[in-house]
């Protein structure tokens, strides 16, 4: 303890330290009243500051950017409500077997049941629900000009409005139940746009050759489409018989650099 | 010669010195520095997640999305956003342009019931298609810019996240986000947004929105690494993105993008 009090004693002798010591409070008592009280004031104030700025900002402040770390560590440990197609495949593997080689291959257990890793905490307390009742299934499928051509798609009220959608289709391989007669069971977006035009009364197959196992292998066997000017031609090139009402065109002037549906929907031949 | 000798240990000792007090200065520098750039290149989040090993985006095709509202519901379910319609992390759009050039974009309740086939003015429809919406992630976030406080941030992985507890309510990040995508939650009275779904990814599950999009409208994954859908996605497909003028450089890219698409 007296060691460094006498070190101080010898330190405060020390000529220069007594000399810059004198300089300092010269400096001090030559500094105008208000500067004083200004260098007072203004000392409090950057000691209370940063004294509140340790008392807010949290440690982990700007550990890895300007943001609290420990807020990234919270919002990771938000439980998890939607278990994910590998989980259910776990158990559920008669299903997912069964649903890998039909259309809705590709969809996920828990569109339709819900979220379920409260399923899987305790299967038996939380079974998962399963909609049976008709308004489900159009979500997706019902009619909507905006949809992707190709989807299947019926309209509602006209397909059989009474009885649930499972009663005819199993839900996890989704097939028709029984071979479509008509094309606009598939096909109901070109079915409702051709019913608007012209050609409502000119059958699909008119103008597509559809082989007969399109019905059953959709993907596989597509039917064919026209491929030339002179097809159109039978019915709208003015060399043939005048037919009432059909508009005609003379096949060698009229645009001859383009396939007639370049320029004309065929299904809606009213719009350019 | 002793005083030569003496004089010379003394300068011996004198460079010694010096070299060990510089020596004492600058490592200990050097070694912390090392270990702040190891410290700032790991960090364990939940089981074995390394935010600096990851950089995430998400794919959306246009062309593919059937306007069912799963997703938005789905969105719902996996996160504390506000069952009552008007809040949203995720959203889908119609948009339907008529023959004179109008169009008209509308969501009802983000497409969370679904569409209805709603009946057409006399118009004429041209083009017609659903869009989803999320937060785009931007790689130069204007939200995150604008925060006072330090309360909105990007993760070293790319998402942008809110950290709730800092967030003051001053609704800046929800005026200058230039997609709509945040909004005020009404209980916590702080900003709420799109997080990726940043607790699952960090579990290696993709984000519900993606998990249960029946045509797989979306894709989600690494934006960096080769062995990733979304990298696949964007070489076999036509990619923008929205309001590319603004630079926030997004990270949810669209294919099949129509140029009504706001």
């Amino acid at each position: 303890m007296k060691l460094p009090l006498e070190k101080l004693k010898r330190l405060l002798t020390d000529w220069h330290l007594q000399e810059t010591l004198k300089k300092m409070r010269d400096f001090w008592s030559n500094l105008p009243e208000q500067i004083k009280r200004l260098v007072i004031v203004i000392t409090i104030l950057i000691v209370v500051l940063l004294i509140v700025r340790s008392e807010f900002i949290p440690e982990d402040f700007g550990e890895h950017g300007h943001y609290r770390a420990s807020a990234v560590e919270e919002i990771v440990a938000q439980p998890v409500h939607f278990a994910g197609q590998v989980a259910c495949a776990d158990c559920h593997d008669d299903i997912t077997i069964f649903k890998r080689n039909g259309f809705h291959k590709n969809l996920s257990c828990e569109v339709c049941h819900g979220p379920a890793a409260a399923h899987i905490e305790d299967p038996e307390e939380n079974i998962p629900p399963a909609p049976r009742e008709r308004g489900y299934c159009p979500l997706c499928h019902e009619y909507i000009p905006s949809r992707p051509t190709g989807f299947p798609q019926i309209v509602s009220t006209a397909h059989n409005p009474m009885s649930p959608c499972i009663s005819c289709h199993d839900p996890h391989d989704p097939e028709p139940p029984e071979t479509p007669k008509d094309c606009g069971a598939c096909h109901a977006e070109i079915a409702s746009t051709k019913a608007l035009s012209h050609h409502i009364y000119i059958p699909c197959t008119y103008c597509h050759e559809t082989p007969e196992e399109h019905r059953l292998l959709p993907h596989e066997i597509k039917p064919g489409k026209p491929q030339n000017r002179e097809f159109c031609g039978r019915c709208h090139a003015n060399d043939e018989q005048d037919q009432k009402g059909i508009p005609q065109i003379d096949l060698n002037s009229h645009e001859v650099r383009y396939v007639c549906w370049q320029c004309h929907y065929p299904h809606l031949p009213e719009t350019q | 010669m002793e005083n030569t000798n003496n004089l010379n240990t003394s300068r011996r000792k004198i460079l010694k010195g010096l070299l060990f007090t510089f020596a004492s200065a600058i490592l200990p520098a050097v070694g912390l520095s090392e270990e702040k750039t190891e410290k700032a290149k790991a960090w364990i989040l939940g089981d074995d997640y390394n935010p600096y090993e990851h950089y995430w985006g998400m794919g959306i095709d246009i062309n593919k999305c059937i306007g069912c509202g799963r997703c938005a519901a789905a969105c719902k379910l996996e996160n504390p956003v506000p069952k009552e319609p008007f809040f949203f992390r995720t959203w889908v759009e119609r948009y339907r342009v008529y023959e004179d050039e109008s169009t008209v974009i509308d969501s009802p309740n983000g497409a969370i019931d679904g569409f209805k086939p709603e009946n057409e003015p006399d118009k004429k429809l041209t083009r017609t298609f659903f869009v989803p919406k999320i937060c785009n992630q931007c790689d130069n976030p204007p939200c995150v810019q604008v925060c006072p406080v330090g309360a909105t941030f990007k993760t070293p992985d790319g998402v942008v996240l809110v950290d709730p507890e800092y967030c003051i309510g001053c609704r800046y990040c929800i005026q200058a986000c230039p997609y709509g995508a945040r909004f005020l939650h009404p209980g916590t009275r702080t900003a709420e947004k799109c997080t990726f779904c940043y607790h699952r990814i960090t579990q290696d599950k993709l984000p519900a929105c993606v998990e249960v999009c029946p045509t797989q409208a979306r894709i989600f994954g690494e934006l960096k690494k080769k062995a990733s859908p979304l990298v696949r996605f964007m070489r076999m497909n036509k990619i923008n993105v929205l309001k590319p003028s603004l630079n926030t450089e997004p990270k949810v890219f669209y294919a099949n993008y129509d140029m009504e698409v706001k």
